[in-house]
């Protein structure tokens, strides 16, 4: 850590860690309505814990790449965060409305729209709280020493990210207008500017942790980032297949989501050739771990998996199903929180001064959680293949078919039973890592970080 | 060797280029919306469905138009599978319509209410959805004839196969009804039909909000599905 006011990513991360394991709590309360076992229907009804846990995986990841933002880019930029003190505030607005939300979805007050849900008068207060993270970011950048692709990469995905939260507020009385621009919001955000977002931190990481030169990494950065609008902006055909839009959107969705998975694709051989090529042994071997991991399961999760169900005649049958679930669980698990937990598990020693990145429960938290993520994935293809055959291609009823795959997600159950446990031991570790109390170390070179060579 | 200058011109006008062609594939598709979607029969009464349709995050457990959560059906066809009655009597009591299986929110919806959602969900049952939700292909290989075989009364192949089957078609909520004109008689169907707990206390069968033409004409049905 070079400047006092990267402390505030701490606070990002921490608030990450207890909104994560709440999304966990509500994933089981599901998991056990689908298994049969709705035993809180009364208290936590399906549609509530579903709202909950979606949303609540919103707002941790975005925690997330906030915490991140405010530790990667006063080192970027060489410079104090413009606005300290804002950043804690913004913080804590983004927790009020995030605590906000989560109760009002528990009395029916929310929007209804797939991973949309915060009421309205929530909206306008997360835009304006985002706006002023990007204000206090864009400053930081523009009043910065230096301006490093990786910063302005990092500091446009945010500022998309943002604007792209618009178009889901735009009124209308016609179902398929509504969905049209719910996909705006939420395909490109996680098939567009997220992906820059990710990308950015993950050149980061790799600079740091592998000591390849960041010429060599940014000019890479250029071509993920470029591969991934190429396919993803028209990517967003896949969702505009069967809701009422043209048919031409299945030629062009089919073909860019197609090409989805080389951006992917290039992102993991990226990371695991920059992991091979750095000369530099960092200390932190669990962030390299969790930075290509997190490619690799991308590729998997979001690459594969994705390809493999928006290809059109495909998605005729598994359109609305449980394989989407399988899809979305190792896609966000690989894109995204890994991405969050690298950087976390990357910049925690240095906030708090406690190196226990080598120690075993942060190895273990690693491959457990990942063996997990592995495992409840199957678990859901199983389910959803057999639910695509059994309704759609063999015309069963769907309460029929849902008490014949049951017994899946009694597997579902046990495998995110696995995956909890290897996230607790990565709470352990954070937890046991303290407070932000690390020294600030006011003179460093490039590629230093301050882990003890 | 690709340098980096070159590697942001790849990006800058790759993306450029995507962002221009998406924004006109926009514009085109807002132009065949109306259409295609039947935007003149969005009446304020299936507006007001799609509002509450939103207020009660349907979509948390439905999926319409293959869009929502993965633990309740899809509705986009429900009209004419289900038809109105059944759509009414599942909104006004929904533990009744599945007994002991898995349940819905309880929402008392008010008719007026109930109305604008069955005019939403009619709608969407009217937008031109590229062929999905598709045809089960294999269906007339799982089952003898399907849902066609016989002249079946419309009411029976909505309402009764959601938790019967006749045929091996339909839900396996309640018993099969192959052979049921063998087995009961006109006037213990009609009792049955009319009021199941009078016949039977712990009956597991809602009472439904059936017509007298509506009883006659499942009563006639019934009696000839003979073994």
């Amino acid at each position: 850590m070079r400047f006092e006011s990267q402390r505030v990513a701490w606070w990002f991360f921490a608030t990450c860690m207890l909104l994560f394991t709440l999304q966990l709590v509500y994933g089981f309360v599901m998991a056990f309505a689908h298994a049969g076992h709705d035993v809180l229907h009364d208290v936590i009804p399906f549609h509530v814990a579903r709202a909950t846990h979606t949303n609540l995986l919103v707002m941790w990841l975005l925690c997330g790449f906030m915490g991140a933002a405010y530790f990667i880019i006063p080192d970027e930029a060489d410079r104090e965060l413009y606005w300290p003190g804002l950043a804690k505030l913004q913080l804590a607005g983004l927790v009020a409305v995030g605590v906000t939300s989560i109760i009002g979805f528990h009395v029916g007050w929310w929007e209804g729209r797939k991973f949309l849900e915060i009421p309205r008068p929530l909206d306008y207060l997360v835009v304006v709280d985002v706006l002023v993270f990007i204000a206090n970011i864009g400053m930081t950048v523009w009043k910065g020493k230096r301006m490093t692709t990786t910063s302005m990469v990092l500091f446009f995905g945010l500022l998309m990210a943002a604007l792209l939260y618009l178009p889901g507020m735009i009124p209308t009385d016609n179902q398929t207008v509504d969905s049209y621009w719910r996909w705006w919001v939420v395909h490109l955000w996680v098939e567009g500017v997220w992906e820059l977002i990710m990308g950015a931190i993950m050149a980061y990481l790799l600079i740091k942790l592998t000591g390849v030169d960041r010429e060599v990494v940014e000019k890479w950065l250029y071509v993920i980032v470029g591969f991934t609008f190429l396919s993803g902006i028209l990517g967003t055909g896949h969702h505009y297949y069967y809701i009422g839009t043209p048919r031409y959107w299945l030629l062009v969705g089919g073909l860019f989501s197609a090409l989805e998975p080389v951006a992917f694709l290039g992102m993991a051989i990226y990371a695991i050739t920059m992991a091979k090529r750095g000369g530099r042994n960092h200390p932190n071997r669990i962030a390299l771990s969790w930075t290509v991991g997190c490619a690799v399961m991308s590729f998997v999760g979001a690459g594969f998996l994705g390809f493999a169900h928006t290809l059109p005649q495909v998605n005729m049958y598994t359109h609305g199903t449980l394989v989407t679930a399988m899809h979305g669980h190792m896609a966000f698990w690989g894109a995204y929180a890994m991405l969050v937990l690298a950087i976390s598990v990357y910049a925690v020693p240095l906030l708090t001064g406690r190196h226990l990145h080598a120690s075993p429960a942060s190895t273990f938290a690693f491959w457990t959680s990942n063996i997990g993520m592995i495992a409840m994935t199957l678990a859901f293809a199983v389910a959803g293949v057999t639910q695509v055959v059994l309704e759609r291609r063999v015309g069963m009823d769907f309460v029929t078919v849902q008490r014949e795959i049951e017994i899946h997600f009694w597997g579902l159950i046990l495998a995110a039973g696995l995956f909890t446990c290897g996230i607790l031991a990565y709470l352990w570790v954070f937890i046991r890592s303290g407070w932000p109390v690390g020294r600030v170390l006011a003179a460093q070179r490039e590629g230093e970080d301050g882990y003890a060579a | 060797m690709l340098s980096k200058s070159q590697a942001r011109g790849f990006f800058v006008l790759g993306t450029a280029a995507c962002a221009i062609a998406f924004i006109g594939l926009t514009i085109d598709t807002f132009r065949q919306l109306p259409e295609r979607t039947r935007a003149a029969e969005i009446t304020p009464e299936v507006a007001q469905g799609k509002a509450l349709w939103e207020s009660s995050n349907c979509m948390g457990c439905h999926t319409l138009f293959g869009e929502g959560a993965y633990y309740a059906p899809e509705l986009t066809r429900v009209y004419e599978r289900r038809g109105e009655y059944f759509i009414r009597a599942m909104l006004v009591d929904p533990a009744a319509m599945y007994p002991g299986e898995r349940r819905m929110q309880r929402y008392d919806f008010t008719t007026e209410e109930q109305d604008a959602l069955i005019a939403f969900l009619r709608w969407a049952g009217t937008v031109d959805l590229n062929g999905f939700p598709a045809t089960p292909s294999l269906m007339p290989m799982a089952t003898a004839g399907g849902m066609a075989a016989g002249n079946r009364p419309q009411l029976f192949n909505t309402m009764c196969v959601a938790c019967h089957t006749l045929g091996g078609q339909g839900g396996q909520v309640g018993p099969a009804l192959d052979g049921v004109g063998s087995r009961r008689d006109a006037a213990y169907l009609r009792q049955w039909l009319e009021d199941p707990l009078g016949v039977k206390p712990d009956a597991r069968m809602p009472k439904l909000p059936l017509t007298d033409a509506q009883i006659d004409e499942m009563v006639a049905f019934l009696s000839q599905q003979k073994d």
